[in-house]
């Protein structure tokens, strides 16, 4: 039987959309593999966490407890893991391609011995998956070998997984860890803070780009049209490194990956690794002053203008729609 | 403190990339090869380290081909002091690589793997990760930056909602993000100087470690384009089409 273990990242309790995307991955490929697919939670809030996301129509959920498993830190998370599997006897480790996820599933497929598949976006009736390369220009059908495989989903790729009416049996776990071996600490969380919605999660992202030109044009020109649109704020690599905005902003190949209903984007020439994070956005609107701009090549919506006019423009019609 | 840095040959990222119609590739016609942009970081942030400190030796690792050597001189240009050629003729997965590397760091004894996130030909994200677990040392990925005291080291890495420090004795694997430093270019002094150095090859079978591949790339494929749509004439006119047409708002 291909049971999956499903790596349920959580904050403090709270799940991410993306990990209700892991589930929904991770029963399918259950489904195909004639397997159970279980959730495995560890960390702050687990306890909470885990009465959650039994009611997503997992089969189990398992709490892996320590108090060093409390922060997230890969050499542990790893150790307790790649124990768990061998004891349940999982084929498949499955999470989402989050910055926990990328940071935690590689190391655990080393310990495993593991062949690991990283950001998936299809999973295959004959057990192989497959995931964009060269930043989304060519898609390889992947097969990976060997009694336990390790894969990572793209969060976009899947839909999140719906609660179900029954709630499955929880199982708490003493984690199996070695202190001697662990040498990571944590140190701080410099958590930045934003009432809007997250970016991986928006119907709506409006991002902005080196035609901003400043952090302030961002706060002044920019965020009213987020707001008044309800979106999510994301940016452009050059935009990120000129310091406008903070990093966890960027998207793109390098960055965060995001498909919103409505893309919208501001003063960005559309470079192939900003696209690897957009383009599957169902509709997309470009706003950009040379209409050479590559984005207007994905662009549903094209519109050529100054930007320091148009979004002004833009943010009263949209109120004028509201009304 | 010795650092190790790998580096891999890439297409330069401002190259469009083409699938072959048989899917066995991509066309490798009129792409120009460059240092992995991440590796070219990790370079930079090991020199960085080896200046501050005044003593130490920067060694540059790759898997690959007999032209790798040319992303290896450049490296060795930019200021590292000698390089590794492992040569291997077909492409091995991402656990072999790690293998391999974490041998030689076995070998070496270095203070720090200062490794890149990514390649951005496979878009992984998973060799340095694998290298720390292989040798069982801390890992710190996502470095945004990096701060040695001793023999106790403190990453600030990029993280999903905020930046998060993690701290670690050494020897330890630190993955580069794009926001910890600008690579230097290699100046013309350090392109001569760098015909010299010393730029070691050896057969990756001669390592001793299980090559034997476990994930296997069935087939590529191109993607399916997206058409590009319209061009609007006024703000008016966007707004009116987002609300009726596309239905969106
Ligand atoms: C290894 C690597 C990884 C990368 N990863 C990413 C990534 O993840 N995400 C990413 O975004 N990039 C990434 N990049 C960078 C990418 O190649 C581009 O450099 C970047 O996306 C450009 O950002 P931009 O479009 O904001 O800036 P530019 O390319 O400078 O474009 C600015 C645009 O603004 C327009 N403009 C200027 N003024 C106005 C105005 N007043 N009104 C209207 N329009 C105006 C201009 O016409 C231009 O098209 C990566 C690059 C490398 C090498
Ligand atoms: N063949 C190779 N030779 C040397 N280093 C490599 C090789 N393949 C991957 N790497 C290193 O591993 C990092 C991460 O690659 P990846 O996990 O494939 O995305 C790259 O930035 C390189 O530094």
């Amino acid at each position: 039987m291909g049971d999956v273990l499903v790596f349920a990242e959580h904050q403090g309790g709270h799940f991410p959309k993306t990990t209700l995307v892991a589930v929904n991955a991770g029963l399918e490929v259950a489904r195909k593999r004639s397997g159970n697919c279980l959730a495995v939670i560890m960390g702050e809030g687990a306890e909470n966490a885990a009465a959650e996301i039994a009611k997503f129509g997992v089969s189990k959920v398992i709490v892996l407890e320590d108090p060093r498993l409390e922060h997230h830190l890969a050499d542990a998370a790893a150790q307790a893991l790649a124990s768990l599997i061998k004891s349940t006897g999982a084929e498949t480790m499955l999470a989402t391609a989050t910055a926990m996820g990328k940071d935690l599933m590689p190391r655990l497929a080393a310990r495993l011995n593991a062949p690991m598949a990283s950001e998936i976006i299809a999973i295959n009736d004959d057990g192989t998956f497959v995931r964009p390369m060269y930043a989304g220009n060519a898609l390889a059908t992947i097969e990976l070998d060997g009694p336990v495989r390790v894969v990572t989903v793209r969060g976009t790729a899947f839909d999140a997984v719906k609660p179900t009416e029954t709630a499955a049996p929880i199982e708490k776990v003493k984690a199996e860890l070695d202190p001697a071996s662990l040498k990571m600490e944590f140190v701080s969380f410099n958590e930045i803070k934003s009432d809007r919605p997250q970016l991986t999660e928006a119907r709506i992202v409006v991002s902005g780009g080196r035609g901003l030109k400043s952090g302030e044009n961002f706060k002044t020109v920019l965020e009213p049209l987020v707001d008044e649109m309800g979106a999510a704020m994301g940016a452009s690599r050059a935009a990120v490194d000129a310091g406008f905005v903070p990093n966890d902003l960027q998207v793109g190949q390098t960055g965060k990956v995001v498909a919103p209903e409505l893309y919208v984007a501001v003063g960005i020439s559309g470079a192939i690794q900003h696209l690897a994070g957009m383009k599957d956005s169902k509709t997309i609107v470009a706003i950009n002053k040379d209409e050479e701009a590559p984005i207007f090549s994905v662009a549903d919506y094209g519109l050529v203008a100054d930007l320091f006019k148009a979004v002004p423009e833009m943010v009263e019609a949209m109120k004028k729609i509201k009304h | 403190m010795k650092i190790l840095v790998p580096v891999k040959r890439v297409p330069d990222p401002a190259t469009t990339i083409r699938v072959l119609a048989d899917g066995s590739g991509i066309a490798t016609d009129n792409v120009k090869w460059v240092i992995n942009p991440f590796d070219e970081i990790a370079i930079e942030e090991a020199l960085r380290i080896k200046e501050k400190q005044g003593a130490g030796e920067v060694i540059l690792i790759s898997i690959g081909q007999q032209t790798w050597q040319e992303q290896l001189r450049t490296g060795l240009a930019m200021g590292a002091d000698r390089a590794i050629l492992i040569r291997s003729e077909t492409p091995l997965d991402t656990l072999a690589i790690a293998r391999a590397i974490a041998k030689v760091a076995t070998d070496e004894k270095p203070g720090i793997v200062m490794i890149g996130k990514q390649a951005i030909d496979d878009d992984s994200n998973q060799v340095g990760q694998m290298i720390a677990e292989m040798l069982g040392w801390p890992q710190a990925t996502f470095a945004s930056k990096v701060e040695i005291a001793g023999e106790k080291c403190t990453v600030v890495r990029e993280a999903d909602g905020g930046l998060e420090t993690i701290a670690f004795p050494l020897p330890a694997v630190i993955t580069t993000d794009l926001r910890l430093n600008e690579p230097r270019y290699a100046s013309l002094p350090g392109i001569m100087k760098a015909r010299k150095k010393p730029l070691a090859e050896i057969a990756v079978d001669s390592l001793g470690v299980d090559l034997a591949p476990k994930l296997k790339i069935k087939a590529l494929n191109a993607p399916a384009k997206r058409q590009a749509g319209r061009k609007v004439a006024s703000v008016d006119e966007l707004v009116e089409v987002l609300h009726t047409e596309a239905k969106v708002i």
